[in-house]
């Protein structure tokens, strides 16, 4: 396609969006190829507890004597999966709400910005706990209920750019053709409305990973998956002895999270029209 | 479906009116804007109607209402002598079928993340008009009949020019082979050399399809040359309505005889400024009134050189003078000064 | 003694992806003191650029003066230091725009943002400046101008909003307006009133209209000279009551009958085509794909400005047949 090329130089002007890109391949990379060069499972006492980084265990091992590179390995799994499917879940789901808010307006739109703004004004990390302590904690409730508290932000700005668009003249033109709603608002509007989407919803993966750690730290997360925050949270008890042990975890979700802020914001960039040069 | 007989009109307007709930701030609620007041007009076959009027003269409103984007809020619209707001329930797709619409500003009116031959496209999809392995070459005539080339139809809007993208608009009308289409403005938008373009090609179709227009404008000059019969509007309301013959001749109602004194114009006989110029009417002063309270009375009073009492206490009805419709209580006095 | 604006060789050129457009060549003019001068041209003639770039508000980066001279009043515009090029716009040029939405701040009233201008340039402070402001509203026309300094742009319809750009402009009498397309965006019977008042308004200040518009009836009731413009170049320039009644180019014979909706047989007389891509000009003559006098010669060089009377240029190796 055409508009492929073109967005991708753009997006290669903005050179931390493309650092950020870079970052952000290789630990998409490490979690699909890292646990099969390093085939050791991250819950296996395969050491000393409390070792420092060594040869054998390149980034030592934590209080149970486990591997972190394995638990780093294997969390970026749970990480990405968890933040990915929780935003595309969330995204889905606003853009269902904003667009029929948006397009309909009147009391259909009043309906549902109330059910909008009551989420939105609940703090979504509380939330998110209420969420999971109601269910199992596993993969799926966590994740489900990062997106039920991610799509209100969604739903508000698809709102707002189904509002600019409905009374557009190729709107009016498509109606007075006698174009059925669904496909107005789904082949006219809807790609006119996505970029400033796509822009927030990638931003909402590094959020949904943050979310994710927040809740393995606090333990409400699936017990039989290892992930970033719980290896945090494991450390936590011996931070004082062996700092590294919280550090290595918490420096590869910072690390993760500032590559897709970056990569959203040169999103941003090369799709908000308003900065294009002629 | 046999065609009408020439003098029954293709779409007619009767006591067509239009009003809006203002939103607003505190106080604000129970005002209303009166867009549309008690209008009434009709479109022959073939024949092409002119509105001209400013900003606030409801003649978007009124392209609302006739192609049934909008419904009004009292009055009826009459398409093929069967009634339009009973059929926009029962069977939209004909009344859509038979009226369409073309845009002023060509660069909203055609959807930038679609290419042409899928904006055309859509209108023959949607009214099942071409097989889907007919749809590009039917386009493609199309797209030849108002003057654009096979080789537009896989550019997305941005490629092309002002003009080039009304003639996709104008295509994207046609398509669905309608009676009637509702211009709105249609060259305003575009550079002086290419609204001739337009125009030509506008004539050009009625000609060979017979289509019949309603042709929106400012500019009381282009109408002159191109439409059978004119009305203008002020406030919602039509104040004069003739042929164009009658009103080129002379115009009657003062509010048309402003405005076609205000738009300047090559060769006058002084290039003075036109305060200056003594044979010319002064310029209106101050601005259109707001609709949300239009003046009582004759809606034009406040701005009017010829103001008595009687027109603030009692509004004109439309009526026949000469040869033409006025709505002004002495119509037959200003005629008479010159 | 001199013109008041004086334009030499002006050349603008932006730097796009696709290569260099030049937006505005070689273009050279003069302006009277009192004189009301057109620059005539539609989308792409690049009148508005050569306004812009006048007062070097063109913006920085992207665009390029690439050559030439503009003096006002003798002294060099395009040399002057940031600094006093300041002083230049606002006290010596006053500027008003097609959409004074983009020119007023919506979040500050209207009395405040002229109150600002007179502060800058005049020094102008505190009752003083709000008794002038109310003053230069009830000259441009403004009713009750007491309440009206303390409205916000959006009370004001589009008429009194050009009115107030209108007094901001005027608020250090300049010697020159530039007007880019004021009342493109106003209903006839505002803009009458609009056109009307800078008329008078420039008799009382004794002061030269650069008007910039693509509205040959307006360049007739308002103008004494007009250039016309076509893809970045002069291609006529003259007195109005010529150039309007006995035109020496096709591109400005073809655009007066456009604006007259000159009939031709049963169609209105039309420009056939589009004014070319500014990243594919034609050799030779600009207009000449377009042209129905367009030979051999017209396709390979570009004619030059050539003198038919005095004051009277035309850029046309046929300028003498074309029919008035």
């Amino acid at each position: 396609m055409m508009g492929l090329l073109v967005f991708w130089r753009r997006f290669r002007r903005n050179r931390a969006a493309v650092a950020g890109l870079a970052v952000l391949l290789l630990v998409v990379a490490a979690a699909i190829i890292g646990p099969v060069l390093h085939p050791i499972d991250p819950f296996d006492m395969i050491g000393r507890p409390t070792q420092l980084p060594s040869a054998r265990f390149l980034l030592g091992t934590d209080v149970s004597g486990r591997d972190i590179l394995a638990g780093l390995l294997h969390g970026a799994r749970v990480s990405l999966v968890v933040g990915i499917v929780a935003s595309l879940v969330a995204t889905a789901f606003g853009l269902l709400v904003g667009a029929v808010a948006g397009y309909y307006g009147g009391a259909v739109d009043n309906v549902l910005m109330r059910c909008t703004d009551f989420f939105l004004t609940i703090p979504s990390f509380v939330l998110a706990i209420v969420i999971v302590a109601i269910f199992q904690p596993s993969i799926v409730t966590v994740t489900s209920a990062i997106a039920a508290v991610s799509w209100p932000s969604v739903a508000r700005l698809v709102r707002g750019e189904f509002i600019a668009q409905r009374d557009r003249d190729y709107v009016r033109a498509c109606r007075a053709l006698g174009m059925k709603d669904r496909e107005i608002i789904l082949r006219q509007i809807l790609p006119n409305a996505l970029p400033p989407v796509i822009v927030v919803s990638s931003l909402m993966v590094a959020t949904a990973i943050l979310t994710e750690s927040g809740l393995s730290f606090l333990g409400l997360s699936d017990p039989d998956v290892i992930s970033w925050g719980y290896q945090i949270g494991v450390g936590r008890t011996v931070l004082r002895v062996a700092w590294w042990m919280s550090a290595i975890p918490g420096i590869t979700i910072l690390v993760t999270v500032l590559a897709i802020n970056l990569v959203g914001e040169g999103l941003n960039d090369a799709l908000n029209p308003r900065l294009q040069q002629r | 479906m046999t065609a009408p007989a020439a003098a029954t009109p293709v779409l007619e307007a009767q006591d067509l009116a239009k009003r809006f709930p203002v939103a607003g701030g505190i106080g604000g609620r129970g005002r209303v804007v009166h867009a549309l007041n008690g209008v009434s007009l009709s479109v022959a076959a073939g024949e092409t109607l002119a509105v001209v009027g400013e900003s606030g003269c409801g003649k978007s409103t009124l392209a609302n209402c006739l192609t049934g984007l909008m419904a009004p809020s009292a009055g009826s619209l009459l398409l093929q002598g069967e009634d339009a707001a009973l059929m926009l329930r029962r069977e939209p797709m004909r009344f859509r079928r038979r009226v369409q619409i073309v845009f002023q500003d060509p660069y909203a009116s055609l959807n930038p993340r679609r290419t042409i031959g899928d904006t055309v496209g859509d209108a023959l999809r949607i009214h099942g008009l071409a097989a889907r392995r007919e749809r590009r070459g039917r386009v493609g005539q199309l797209l030849a009949e108002v003057g654009l080339a096979e080789e537009h139809l896989d550019r997305y809007p941005h490629e092309l020019s002002g003009g080039q993208r009304q003639r996709v608009a104008i295509a994207r009308a046609l398509a669905v082979e309608p009676v009637v289409v509702v211009c709105d403005e249609p060259v305003s938008a575009l550079d002086v050399s290419i609204q001739a373009q337009v125009i030509n090609l506008l004539r050009d179709i009625q000609r060979r399809r017979g289509v019949a227009y309603l042709f929106i404008s400012h500019n009381l000059a282009l109408v002159r040359h191109i439409a059978r019969r004119i009305a203008v509007m002020y406030l919602g309301e039509v104040v004069e309505i003739g042929t164009a013959e009658a009103l080129g001749r002379r115009m009657l109602h003062p509010y048309s005889r402003a405005l076609f004194a205000a738009a300047p114009a090559i060769g006058r006989p002084s290039h003075d400024p036109p305060h200056l110029d003594p044979g010319r009417p002064p310029p209106l002063s101050g601005d259109v009134p707001s609709p949300i309270d239009p003046p009582p009375g004759c809606r034009f009073h406040t701005r009017c050189p010829h103001a008595r009492p009687r027109c603030s206490a009692e509004a004109p009805a439309l009526r026949l003078v000469d040869d033409r419709l006025v709505r002004c209580h002495f119509a037959e006095e200003i005629a008479g000064h010159g | 003694m001199t013109a008041l604006l004086e334009v030499e060789g002006l050349s603008v050129h932006f730097e796009t992806a696709r290569g260099v457009v030049r937006a505005v060549e070689d273009l050279s003019f003069a302006v009277e003191r009192g004189q009301t001068v057109a620059l005539v041209g539609e989308s792409g003639s690049g009148k508005s650029t050569a306004a812009l770039s006048l007062l070097r508000l063109l913006p920085a980066g992207a665009s390029k003066i690439a050559a030439g001279r503009v003096r006002l009043d003798g002294r060099d515009l395009l040399a002057l230091p940031p600094r006093q090029l300041r002083d230049v716009r606002g006290a010596q040029v006053g500027m008003i725009f097609q959409d004074p939405m983009m020119a007023l701040n919506p979040v500050y009233t209207i009395g405040r943002q002229i109150a600002e201008t007179l502060r800058l340039h005049l020094g102008l402070a505190g009752p003083a400046a709000e008794a002038r402001a109310i003053e230069l509203l009830r000259r441009v026309q403004v009713p009750a101008p007491e309440q009206r300094i303390h409205q916000y742009p959006h009370n004001l319809s589009g008429g009194m909003r050009q009115r107030v750009m209108m007094a901001i402009a005027l608020a250090c009498r300049p010697a020159l307006l530039i007007a880019d397309e004021p009342t493109t965006a106003l209903d006839v019977t505002v803009q009458a009133q609009v056109l009307a008042l800078i008329d008078e308004l420039k008799a009382e200040l004794g002061m030269a209209v650069l008007l910039i518009t693509h509205d040959l009836a307006v360049v007739w009731e308002t103008a004494q000279r007009v250039i016309v413009l076509y893809a970045g170049r002069k291609v006529e320039e003259g007195p109005v009551g010529r150039i309007l009644t006995r035109p020496r180019h096709p591109y400005t014979a073809g655009l007066l009958r456009a604006a007259q909706w000159a009939a031709d047989g049963d169609r209105l007389a039309e420009i056939p085509g589009t004014v070319p891509s500014p990243h594919a000009m034609p050799p030779g003559c600009a207009f000449a794909p377009r042209c129905a006098l367009a030979e051999d010669r017209c396709r390979r060089q570009a004619p030059p400005l050539r003198t038919l009377e005095p004051g009277h240029v035309a850029a046309c190796f046929r300028a003498e047949e074309i029919a008035p």
